[in-house]
């Protein structure tokens, strides 16, 4: 278990773990307390200044809750769609129709796998274009029935392989771009944990988009950016700072909507509260999307990305 | 504001590269005498590779009377995230190439039909797209919308640039979005794909083409090949992602010769379009 958690955690998990041992022996409670505040203090100085490279971190983490996670949580009756209907059903994306409370959804997901041999089967969440395309085939059924779409991103990258370039990777990211832009539903995206680069946008054009507290979203990852900048992936630090990825950057850089907030320390600290916020932030959503007449939606998701960017005249 | 300038290339510019006596052929490793190539339009003579030649260049070869009514010439970057070394970055391609970013746009005819003609050029940081190709790029699709003219995109990028992080992501989308009202007018999009077009670029409005061309022997594709080869940890084999491998997998329509382009481009639209 000791290689689950990240550096900066074991000294909480550590401390909490002491305290779990003296709960049961009598005379100590004021050990404890002493203990327990000890804990608070320094829980407030590692979450409340967590600096980007963290964040990946968090974003990554082993025991972050994945799609199938919440959407277990959160829906019910969610019935899994499989294949693409062309070559195969890839398990980097899932996709299916559910309830959401008193809505009726469709889901479309990126997947990492838990253990080694789920790992390997989700392919570390990273799509071939028959993903892409199963994603499409079941967000034109979500338009046949007039059923909002929830997409859910996590994934390090498209798949960077010789039979994903042979299918058509570019093309199938472009053809999800093209589809949802005009798409006659509504579209929201929530970034999970890694919102990687084309990988993860082919499914993220939405009326809005919103990330997990502490989620990442970029144009590269901080490694791939530090070796290309500086020929050294070791510099993935800096790399992440100047990328400027968290959720809370692309707040202010006006990209995305909406943060969900996380449980102090992650999502994975308090899966259920995780879980009960992204629900909230659906619902939420979905009541104020449902009142949008559809012209004036699909005219406004373009506009909205008709205005990222800056430049001078 | 929309900024007008008629760019007219003098027939003594015509296809210049910069100096050296001798060329090697990347695909191939021939030796070419300079002069020899200029006069074949930079076409390999031995493996017909294309090139690169900068979008003036294609301005000469496609476009009626060489020319083009440029349009928001002086679109440039600004630095938003505060990235290191990019303005410098900027400032020393835009002394190089003489060109405020890596795309320019504008109105030309084409065999008399009027069309929005846009290209890219890979000698700007890589042809990479940033905040200003994107929303050249957005402009010229929408400029075609309002015309009703065909719109044609020449690319030639690496993908997304870096330095302008998310901003950049996004071009993709946006790019991709205008396209999307574009189809819904029927007005046609060609694509034409030179040496190298990969990623951010390939992954959104360079491959939504209603016909999609590629120049002979040009590496296309959404992963880099070295990339690829870390990835699965052996050798790609010789024209992987080349355009003949593109056209056997039916990813482009059709391969075309720089000398033959403005030909085709004639024949499309002079079949699909009328401009009536």
């Amino acid at each position: 278990m000791k290689g689950l958690w990240l550096d900066f955690e074991r000294p909480i998990i550590e401390l909490e773990s002491k305290i779990e041992e003296l709960k049961g022996i009598r005379g100590v409670d004021a050990e404890i307390n002493k203990l327990k505040s000890q804990l608070k203090k320094l829980k407030k100085s590692v979450y409340s200044n967590l600096n980007r490279w963290q964040r990946v971190q968090l974003a990554r983490h082993p025991r972050r809750p994945y799609a199938l996670d919440i959407i277990k949580e959160i829906t019910e009756d969610f019935i899994e769609l499989h294949g693409d209907r062309c070559f195969a059903d890839d398990k980097a994306i899932v996709s299916g129709i559910a309830k959401l409370a008193d809505y009726r959804v469709v889901i479309i997901a990126e997947q990492k796998g838990r253990d080694t041999k789920e790992k390997i089967s989700r392919n570390f969440g990273m799509p071939h274009p028959e993903g892409y395309r199963k994603a499409m085939r079941i967000m034109k059924l979500a338009e046949k029935f007039g059923l909002p779409l929830i997409t859910m991103v996590d994934t390090p990258g498209a798949y960077p392989g010789v039979g994903a370039e042979e299918r058509g990777q570019a093309e199938a990211i472009a053809r999800n771009l093209f589809s949802l832009a005009t798409l006659e539903i509504p579209i929201i995206v929530i970034i999970l944990g890694e919102g990687g680069s084309g990988g993860a946008l082919a499914i993220a054009l939405g009326d809005r988009i919103l990330m997990l507290e502490n989620s990442i979203y970029s144009v590269i990852s901080p490694e791939g950016c530090a070796s290309i900048l500086w020929r050294d992936a070791a510099r993935n630090k800096e790399a992440a700072e100047a990328l400027k990825i968290t959720a809370e950057d692309l707040k202010k850089l006006g990209v995305i909507d909406e943060i969900i907030p996380e449980p102090v320390g992650g999502a994975h600290i308090d899966v259920a509260k995780t879980v009960d916020n992204i629900k909230s932030a659906i619902i939420k959503n979905l009541m104020e999307l449902k009142k949008i007449p559809i012209d004036k939606l699909i005219s406004s998701r373009i506009e909205k990305f008709r205005n990222i960017g800056e430049y001078k005249e | 504001m929309w900024f007008r300038k008629k760019v007219k290339a003098r027939p003594e510019e015509k296809l210049k590269l910069p100096d050296g006596l001798w060329v090697k052929c990347e695909p191939c490793g021939e030796i070419l005498y300079r002069k020899e190539l200029q006069k074949n339009l930079w076409i390999c003579p031995r493996c017909n590779f294309h090139f690169r030649i900068g979008c003036r260049n294609y301005i000469t070869l496609l476009l009626d009377d060489a020319h083009l009514d440029e349009k928001d010439k002086d679109l440039e970057a600004v630095d938003p995230l505060n990235f290191p070394e990019y303005k410098k970055k900027i400032k020393s391609a835009q002394k190089k190439t003489g060109m405020k970013d890596a795309v320019v746009y504008g109105l030309a005819r084409i065999g008399g039909i009027p069309v929005v003609f846009t290209a890219m050029d890979f000698g700007f940081m890589g042809g990479s797209m940033g905040s200003v190709v994107g929303e050249k790029i957005a402009r010229a699709i929408r400029l075609a919308r309002a015309r009703r003219f065909p719109l044609i995109i020449l690319s030639a990028s690496g993908g997304a640039r870096m330095q302008e992080g998310i901003f950049s992501l996004m071009q993709m989308a946006k790019t991709s979005a205008e396209l999307a009202l574009l189809a819904k007018e029927r007005i046609p999009f060609l694509s034409i794909l030179t040496h190298p077009t990969t990623a951010g670029v390939m992954a959104s409005y360079a491959s939504l083409g209603d016909i999609i061309i590629a120049e002979p022997g040009a590496l296309l594709g959404f992963t880099g090949p070295r990339v690829i080869e870390q990835t699965i940890g052996e050798k790609l084999p010789p024209g992987f992602q080349r355009s003949k491998f593109m056209l056997e997998h039916g990813l482009v329509d059709l391969v075309v010769s720089r000398k033959e382009m403005r030909n085709i481009l004639i024949k499309i639209l002079n079949i699909i379009w009328e401009s009536g």
